[in-house]
């Protein structure tokens, strides 16, 4: 009986076909949850940062407030503008969201916890983060609005310039590695807290963190959608569920960089101090905590820090990041071939 | 050395990290926010919230229908008429607010010269309808009911400055 469901779920098509929608909901369910939460938690730390108390009416402490919120917007009319491109229009924000959420494949939340344990876990993190901002850039166009295209325009200039730089911090991490494997990157930081990345790579951590919040389009960042100049950017047309799944999107890939960021530097599911009890805490919770944290460094540049300007961002970006980037990615290499620290020799 | 320790400044992020450092601060700060419907803001005794239509102690209504107070009213928002009552006493038969026309000036119980007509401490009198907002003269005197004892008091702290 058992072999026989052992066979099933393994060998049939049918039982793996099972297996693999199951996993991807046990990904995708408590990942939408997270991002309700994380529009709540967001609410909550700036409101507190401006002495305020922030949603406290729906439920207790307003812990059902993104419940409503979202009731609100699938409850919504959804306004198509009339000389909007209606196919594009409704297929931009799908793709902003799926994109969001097929990145998910390959982050590992525990030793062996992976649903896509692929060897080129980096390369298809950092395709797929690139691809979010053909839903942006079409969302924009299809539109048919000065404010939205504008918006558009600017995100994906700025998605673009830092990718670059994510791009040479992901390949700093790959050589102290030796491997694109997501496991692999986080099995190389195993040992106490200051053997993960952060320490070693510190430069390139808040490079990452800074380019993470250029790419999520968060603040200072966040021209593509600042409210006052240009009313929201690509999102100015869009209301209703084609609105919420932008904004899922949204959290949905703060969430996945800041996944990201604890995978590469943040010693993804390891516990600090590498000895009982902590060690009896499961991974998963460890790893959770690291996002946490991340997460809320995010909501907290939103509350501490003014937008920059459109030059400056990109003069940030490729002025200062890129040589930053470069030129210690150039220095990592050089420490490993000639400190005989090499990974796999 | 200037621009060395400028760089230095730049590259450690110093400004940002003390940015960061005073949201922090601030964050644990006790909020400011009055919890609205929980908890209210001070009220002055002037306050000018909703109207309503006093009484003697004894029940007698004090408005003598002087119509000071529709005259007075720059929005035009009072409606009275007036016949002698079966004993002689001159008394209002409608005294009508619109309270969609009233601009909360407080004009009516300035000219008014038995305190009749007055603005009482209550500003939560929202409504569904539009016409729930026309006042009429039993509507008044039930807030003058309502609300004597905070009135009086109200008049009574003010009293030394009319």
């Amino acid at each position: 009986m058992y072999a026989d469901l052992a066979h099933f779920f393994t060998v049939n098509w049918l039982g793996q076909a099972i297996v693999i929608l199951a996993e991807c909901l046990l990904v995708t369910v408590p990942l939408l949850l997270a991002v309700a939460y994380m529009t709540y938690a967001d609410r909550k730390i700036w409101a507190s940062i401006q002495l305020r108390r922030g949603p406290n009416v729906v439920g207790p402490f307003g812990l059902l407030q993104p419940m409503a919120d979202g009731l609100k917007l699938l409850l919504k009319e959804t306004i198509i503008p009339s000389s909007a491109n209606t196919v594009l229009f409704l297929i931009a924000p799908m793709i902003t969201f799926m994109t969001a959420l097929i990145a998910w494949a390959v982050v590992p939340f525990n030793d062996g916890w992976v649903i896509a344990n692929i060897n080129v876990g980096i390369l298809y993190l950092f395709a797929i983060s690139s691809l979010g901002v053909y839903g942006i850039i079409i969302a924009g166009w299809a539109s048919n609005s000065k404010y939205a295209f504008l918006g558009a325009l600017r995100s994906a200039a700025q998605m673009v310039s830092y990718e670059v730089s994510i791009g040479f911090v992901l390949v700093t991490v790959l050589l102290c590695v030796g491997s694109l494997n997501l496991t692999k990157v986080v099995l190389a930081q195993s040992g106490w807290f200051w053997n993960w990345f952060w320490l070693p790579l510190l430069p390139m951590f808040v490079i990452f963190f800074v380019s993470a919040l250029a790419e999520t389009n968060r603040t200072p960042f966040d021209l593509p959608m600042s409210e006052a100049e240009l009313v929201q950017g690509f999102q100015t047309e869009y209301s209703s569920m084609p609105f919420a799944l932008f904004f899922l999107g949204e959290y949905a890939n703060m969430i996945l960089l800041s996944a990201m960021g604890a995978v590469l530097f943040l010693g993804g599911w390891m516990s600090p101090i590498p000895y009982a009890p902590f060690t009896w805490i499961p991974g998963l919770i460890w790893f959770a905590l690291k996002i946490a944290l991340l997460l809320f460094v995010f909501s907290w540049s939103k509350g501490t820090l003014p937008r920059y300007r459109y030059d400056q961002l990109m003069r940030l970006g490729w002025k200062v990041f890129l040589p930053v980037s470069l030129g210690w990615l150039v220095l990592t290499a050089a420490v490993l071939q000639f400190g005989g620290w090499v990974p796999g020799k | 050395m200037a621009s060395l320790d400028r760089t230095a400044r730049t590259f450690l992020l110093s400004e940002v990290v003390s940015g960061f450092l005073l949201t922090l601060k601030y964050m644990f700060k006790p909020k400011v926010t009055v919890n609205y419907p929980y908890e209210k803001g001070p009220l002055s005794p002037r306050f000018r919230g909703e109207h309503a239509l006093r009484r003697y102690p004894n029940g007698e209504e004090r408005c003598i229908a002087c119509k000071l107070c529709e005259a007075v009213c720059p929005a035009q928002a009072i409606t009275i008429e007036a016949e002698p009552r079966d004993d002689g006493s001159r008394r209002t038969t409608r005294y009508d607010i619109d309270m969609t026309k009233c601009i909360y000036c407080g004009l009516c119980q300035e000219a008014c010269p038995v305190d009749a007509i007055v603005e009482g401490p209550n500003f939560e009198f929202a409504s569904e309808t539009r016409e729930e907002l026309m006042y009429n003269k039993e509507k008044l005197l039930a807030n003058g009911d309502r609300w004597e004892s905070e009135i009086a008091a109200n008049l009574q702290a003010d009293a030394a400055y009319r």
